[in-house]
């Protein structure tokens, strides 16, 4: 047992000193402006380097150069063609992807039967890279657009299909409960008690598929396409056009970012609870 | 309407809970149930509302329910179960959304139910605006609004601190005095046991069996008198006598597993 009262000989008029303060950091706070100035910084001192001649424009094109290969492709009306090709490809494909998805993932969710068998068959054909799968659905579906779009749907489905039974695995089964004590019916606790509270999840799924979608357009159309983002990279890479080359990475990048906006707005509408 | 548990036995695979466990509520009557930590008091609970199957014996009702009443045993849960998404008028609504009720008549029985837990003003608030004390009236609201005949209450102050648990209970005595409702209030606070129920079944440690039928001898309303405090405080060092040693074995049991 502690017994310090009788060895602790603190005078009353001895000088006080201040608690050390140790209690800061680990709480990172981004700031509004500091990405833009550190992508601005970097730009800049890209563009300077290439003006400056200290970069070999044949194997990094100067920014401002990029954003003219953009322009003239947009005048051109190439831009428009390679990105309504890859869009058309992204938006048919994540769709029927993420509606085949979702109704499995309800389903590995809800029904014991579907667990057994869906989980499996995920578990197994999960980590093959889809884009290795494109030869088969060229044979079988022709070398038309539809294996493409058939490619992107499978990568979405199975990222899809693992956010939302995952999601549904995590609302609280309290709530279920809840409901269940109400007699409220299966159909009404599914729309508002299940799908609320996995849409958080539903929502961090789709930022994934979005990627998956965008790199499997990508490469479905570097490997058979005459149009598309893909293919014009890859074609200007075989015709050292590096500068278009980038102008279609940029352009990937800023689709990127279109679609983490979207997905964000999406977010702060629905989850606006949270 | 009077429930009944009927040799009620419940076991989880290998580990018994409750053993052959029989009492009646009766219409109008709030029974409390305590007992050591583990003795199967909430798995009792959920077994009496129909969201457990016991191994064997059965809940029984009999009677009919009160003509208005839409879920004649309704839950306040411990934590509430609010859904987080939805404001509080559309929590307290919930239950009401399947039932044939017009959407007049469903906002009627909200703005009532509202009313006597004084919520009306937090009507568009979200749970996570509130607090805990509120959200629970919340989760009381709702169980009104569904005119239940026995409210299953399991552990619903436990949550809360000790200033909210007192309001909440004068709120519960009040409750339960206007609605002509029973109760089935499981608890481990002694306290709120003997101001609450008109009976308490004291439950023995698990598997649970039922081990003595107190009765509180005086009306809910008195039991906030001076006078009265004696008393209860007394029948709640004899309820504490009965389940001391094996509520000591029980949290060593908890501590050790």
């Amino acid at each position: 047992m502690l017994d310090r009262a009788a060895t602790d000989t603190t005078a009353k008029n001895e000088p006080t000193r201040r608690v050390h303060f140790r209690g800061a950091g680990f709480v990172p706070a981004s700031s509004r402006y500091g990405g833009w100035i550190a992508l601005g910084l970097v730009i800049a001192i890209w563009q300077a380097a290439g003006s400056a001649g200290l970069v070999n424009a044949l194997f990094l094109p100067t920014p401002s150069a990029i954003v003219r290969a953009i322009y003239q492709l947009a005048v051109s009306g190439a831009l428009w063609q390679h990105v309504s090709a890859s869009l058309l490809r992204i938006g048919v494909g994540w769709l029927l992807g993420t509606a085949a998805g979702v109704a499995v993932g309800f389903a590995i969710g809800l029904s014991r039967l579907a667990r057994s068998v869906g989980i499996t068959f995920i578990s197994a054909l999960f980590p093959i890279p889809k884009i290795a799968l494109l030869p088969l659905l060229i044979l079988w579906l022709g070398i038309g657009e539809e294996p493409k779009i058939a490619t992107i749907a499978l990568g979405v489905f199975f990222s899809t299909a693992i956010s939302v039974y995952s999601g549904v695995d995590a609302v609280p089964r309290n709530l279920i409960r809840m409901a269940q004590s109400f007699n409220v019916p299966f159909a009404t606790i599914v729309r508002k008690v299940i799908w609320p509270g996995a849409l958080p999840a539903i929502l961090a799924g789709f930022r994934i598929t979005a990627s998956v979608a965008l790199l499997l357009v990508v490469s479905a159309e570097m490997i058979g396409a005459q149009y598309g983002i893909g293919a014009f990279v890859l074609q200007a890479g075989n015709l050292m056009q590096t500068d278009q080359l980038l102008a279609g990475v940029v352009i990937l990048s800023v689709f990127g970012l279109v679609v983490g906006k979207v997905i964000g707005w999406l977010e702060m509408r629905l989850l606006h609870w949270r | 309407m009077d429930l009944i548990a009927s040799h009620i036995t419940h076991r989880f695979g290998d580990l018994a809970v409750l053993d052959d466990v029989s009492f009646t509520v009766g219409a109008g009557e709030v029974v409390a149930i305590v007992g050591p930590s583990g003795c199967g008091k909430s798995t009792l609970l959920s077994i009496l509302g129909g969201l457990l199957q016991p191994t064997s014996g059965a809940p029984e009702l009999r009677g009919a329910p009160p003509a208005d009443s839409l879920n004649p045993l309704t839950f306040v849960f411990q934590d509430f179960a609010l859904l987080p998404w939805a404001t509080v008028e559309e929590n307290v609504e919930f239950p009401l959304l399947h039932t044939q009720l017009s959407a007049a008549q469903r906002r009627a029985l909200v703005e009532d139910a509202l009313c006597r837990t004084g919520l009306t003003d937090f009507r568009q608030t979200y749970p996570k605006q509130l607090s805990g004390g509120m959200r629970q009236r919340v989760g009381i609201s709702r169980a009104l609004a569904v005119r239940p005949a026995i409210l299953l209450m399991d552990e619903p102050l436990s949550a809360l601190d000790s200033q909210t648990r007192e309001l909440l209970m004068e709120d519960f005595i009040r409750l339960l005095a206007d609605g002509g409702m029973g109760a089935v209030y499981v608890t481990h606070n002694l306290e709120e046991a003997a101001r609450l129920a008109d009976r308490i079944v004291v439950l023995s440690r698990r598997p649970g069996r039922i081990r003595e039928v107190v009765t509180v001898p005086m009306a809910r309303a008195a039991r906030g008198e001076a006078a009265a405090r004696e008393k209860l405080l007394a029948l709640q060092n004899q309820i504490w006598s009965l389940i001391r040693n094996e509520a000591i074995d029980a949290e060593r049991e908890v501590q050790h597993a």
